[in-house]
């Protein structure tokens, strides 16, 4: 009885989805992105970057809903989103 | 995967067209909120819509005086403590312009105090954005004005004796059109703040509280620029009804952050254009003040000559 869902017939609405780039080299491994992406979708990387810092790595990214967050809080302007074309 | 991320790679910032690509990295340390700042500014000013051709900035000297370096816009770095100066001058001289003083507490409170008073009594349509890191930070960590009381600092060894500076609270008491408060964990508030006071005229004002991890935080068991996040997470609240002047920062009480003052008072430039008009006013109508004040004056100038009499002589007997 969840007719909730489809209101007047239209399809359930997309969610949104963002695209994640991270600019590894840029990054000084602060771990703000990592701490205060609401949806958890970042950790921090075993690997180096070429400072010697651990950049981000995504690790759930179905889970991004675009938000932006990581973006405006990285003080590096070492990682932004685009939003998802498809799907 | 592997052919994803090298197109991923390809893309580049959305910032890199407001940022000098040549200049990056930028000398920022690692944690320290500077960046996120002026990521804040540059969306801000995209909010605004204001044109980046007709936009200034002007900065101080100090970490956060590398700022107008960083930015491509036209922009001014200017001598330590002078930017609200050169900012006035700028304003003045070119006043389709949106002229914005991003500079330090130090730069800004402490060498250029009395500037900043006296912009805001004046009611220069600029707007001035100081990122408030409680201390000095380029030069290694000495105590600004900013320094909480009991706060170490390469000059307080002992901890802090002087009592700090309410930003917010001075630049309002002062007369400023716009006063806002908000940490760099404020990322979309600011932002918000950043953009109201791009469109608004008058002398806005608003206090960036960010971590020093590198010279504050490592003086005060502060932690990374992380932890010192956290904590202005838990220490800040939002009340934009808050009297500024009553809202000091020291170590460990509530940030209170917001809107406090948006008010629209006459500009200085304003104040000058209606001073101008009504001394010309009084010209156009010269012939028939002169041949009234010839009436009044000669009366005048009888009394005037007697109690100037008068008053020699008091001072001679
Ligand atoms: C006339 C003059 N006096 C002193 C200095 C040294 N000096 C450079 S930056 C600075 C303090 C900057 O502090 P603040 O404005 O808080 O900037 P921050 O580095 O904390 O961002 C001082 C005293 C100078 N460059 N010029
Ligand atoms: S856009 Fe939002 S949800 Fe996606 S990674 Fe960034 S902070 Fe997380
Ligand atoms: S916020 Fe930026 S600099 Fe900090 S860890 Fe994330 S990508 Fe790196
Ligand atoms: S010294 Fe402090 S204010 Fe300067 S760049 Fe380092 S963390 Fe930032
Ligand atoms: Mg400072």
């Amino acid at each position: 009885m969840r007719f909730w869902e489809k209101p007047f017939g239209k399809e359930k609405p997309k969610t949104i989805c963002g695209e994640i780039h991270i600019i590894n080299d840029r990054c000084k491994g602060c771990s703000f992105c990592i701490e205060y992406c609401p949806r958890n979708v970042l950790e921090v990387s075993k690997d180096f970057n070429k400072k010697g810092y651990h950049p981000p790595i995504v690790v759930k990214p179905d889970m991004c809903t675009f938000c932006g967050l990581c973006e405006m809080i990285c003080p590096d302007f070492a990682i932004f989103v685009i939003e998802k074309e498809d799907e | 995967m592997a052919n994803n991320t090298a197109q991923l790679q390809e893309k580049s910032h959305p910032m890199e067209d407001l940022l000098r690509m040549d200049r990056m990295p930028h000398i920022w340390c690692s944690g320290c909120g500077l960046g996120s700042a002026v990521t804040a500014f540059v969306e801000g000013l995209k909010k605004a819509g204001v044109s980046y051709d007709k936009t200034a900035i002007v900065s101080g000297i100090g970490c956060t005086g590398r700022v107008a370096g960083y930015l491509r816009l036209d922009s001014y770095h200017t001598t330590h403590g002078r930017a609200i100066p050169f900012a006035t001058g700028l304003k003045l001289a070119n006043r389709d312009l949106t002229v914005v003083v991003f500079s330090g507490d130090g730069d800004l409170f402490a060498i250029g105090g009395n500037h900043l008073i006296h912009a805001a009594r004046r009611n220069v349509d600029i707007n001035v954005i100081c990122v408030n890191n409680f201390i000095y930070g380029m030069t290694g960590g000495q105590n600004a004005p900013t320094t909480p009381l009991g706060a170490y600092s390469s000059t307080a060894p002992f901890g802090n004796y002087e009592m700090p500076f309410n930003l917010v609270g001075l630049a309002a008491a002062s007369g400023a059109s716009y006063v806002a408060r908000w940490t760099t964990m404020h990322a979309r508030r600011l932002t918000d703040s950043i953009a109201t006071a791009a469109n608004k005229k008058g002398f806005c004002f608003i206090e960036i509280v960010s971590p020093c991890p590198t010279v504050f935080a490592r003086k005060n068991k502060g932690g990374t620029g992380l932890d010192m996040l956290k904590e202005f997470q838990t220490r800040a609240i939002i009340d934009h009804d808050a009297d500024p002047t009553t809202i000091p920062l020291n170590m460990d009480n509530e940030i209170v952050c917001g809107e406090f003052v948006n008010d629209d008072r006459p500009t200085f430039w304003e104040n000058v254009q209606a001073g101008i008009k009504a001394r010309l006013e009084k010209f156009a109508n010269w012939e028939e003040m002169q041949s009234n004040s010839r009436k009044i004056s000669h009366k005048k100038d009888r009394k005037y000559t007697s109690s100037r009499d008068s008053s020699i002589m008091r001072r001679n007997t």
